[in-house]
């Protein structure tokens, strides 16, 4: 009887932190979208730090080209935007806003690239429910995860975090952010970032 | 130790309790009323006088002066939202150049999931002349029942300050002919 008294308050907080959403599914996806829920915010450990040089990466992308960080170089800044899994809720509108917001990427000489650790198939038929993306879209799937664990943001379950880097043109990490994956990231502390990392801040 | 139970028992309805009660917020019914959603008064001059609202804190929808409200729930994040914008626009100017409709119809719009940054890029983006208001929080998205975007819903203020709800669909308008029909049916009731 103890232990289950005990057990009470961990089940309402359990079910009291379920309790609703924190988004906001476009029409465009129909009913095609599968919500996982709620899940533990960040489930990883980083393995990259501010200030030191980026790991490169080489990944496979929707136009048929291998995409490298090393090819921007000198050239643009780079922001990575890892999310976690195609179809789900959060990961259907990040990109699609990240896809109007070219302005504000490019006001900062830089370059998106979208990660996920789905295989291209799956990504070609999701992100053309979006519209055509200005940026490319990399697939992290063979080996599963390789360069989201090299970064440290695969989740034990295999997926990847919702995590945001910003690379500078000398390739140094200036701005590493694992959020809390059940909730898109603020555009504008992004933005921000970027801005610092374009003026060598 | 019953004591204590009944302390557990209670403290777990507490917490059960909003779970259940999120559970039931279905979408706006047509002929039914909007729930009580309050949104900041813009700081903008000419938005004030657009709703006919002065002042600071918060308003409700049927306080708008107007007959017909047209309330778009969007995102910026939502790629229907953006395709259907210039669409809206254009219903927004229609409604302006008519003499016969813009001092009785209104419309806003309410970006859920939003923060204001994100609101200010999708209106400055598509040139959006009409209020739009941020919802960064979900509060309203969850009023509404969690409506997928974009979401339009038609409100008629009677002169006694009460409302009706007349359209409230899921998806963009269609044609914005037959929309303007409907505003007008409803502005002769």
């Amino acid at each position: 009887m103890q232990s289950f008294l005990k057990t009470i308050p961990a089940i309402a907080i359990l079910i009291l932190l379920t309790s609703g959403s924190a988004f906001a599914l476009s029409d465009a996806y129909k009913e095609n979208i599968y919500n996982p829920g709620q899940l533990k915010p960040v489930d990883s450990t980083l393995k990259v730090k501010v200030g030191e040089p980026a790991p490169e990466l080489t990944l496979p992308s929707l136009s048929g080209e291998a995409i490298s960080l090393r090819q921007f170089a000198g050239k643009k800044n780079v922001v990575i935007s890892y999310v976690p899994a195609a179809w789900t809720p959060i990961c259907s509108d990040q990109w699609p806003g990240y896809n109007l917001a070219k302005g504000l990427f490019e006001a900062h000489d830089a370059i998106l690239l979208g990660i996920t650790v789905d295989n291209l198939p799956t990504l070609y038929s999701w992100t053309r429910q979006m519209g055509t993306l200005w940026f490319p879209v990399l697939s992290d799937f063979w080996p599963h995860g390789a360069v989201a664990d090299k970064f440290g943001v695969l989740r034990s379950d295999g997926i990847a975090e919702r995590a945001l880097f910003i690379i500078d043109k000398a390739g140094i990490l200036r701005y590493a952010k694992v959020g809390d994956i059940n909730r898109r990231p603020d555009l504008e502390e992004l933005i921000n970032a970027l801005k610092k990392a374009n003026n060598g801040k | 130790m019953k004591k204590l139970c009944i302390i557990w028992t209670i403290l777990a309805c507490l917490l059960i309790l909003p779970a259940f009660l999120e559970a039931e917020v279905t979408p706006p019914i047509e002929g039914g009323k909007l729930p009580d959603i309050r949104l900041a008064i813009p700081a903008d001059a000419g938005y004030q006088t657009y709703l006919g609202i002065k002042g600071d804190g918060a308003f409700s929808l049927p306080q708008i002066k107007a007959s017909v409200v047209i309330v778009e729930i969007f995102s910026m994040y939502c790629p229907h939202c953006q395709r259907e914008a210039p669409s809206i626009n254009d219903l927004f100017s229609k409604i302006q150049q008519s003499k016969k409709l813009n001092d009785k119809v209104k419309l806003v719009g309410i970006g859920v999931g939003n923060s204001l940054y994100e609101v200010e890029y999708f209106k400055k983006t598509y040139s959006i002349q009409f209020p739009l208001f941020s919802d960064g929080e979900f509060i309203v998205h969850k009023q509404l029942g969690e409506v997928r975007t974009p979401y339009f819903i038609g409100i008629k203020i009677h002169k006694d300050g009460s409302h009706k709800i007349f359209y409230s669909k899921l998806g963009g308008i269609a044609d914005n002919a037959s929309f303007l029909k409907l505003i007008q049916t409803q502005l002769t009731k």
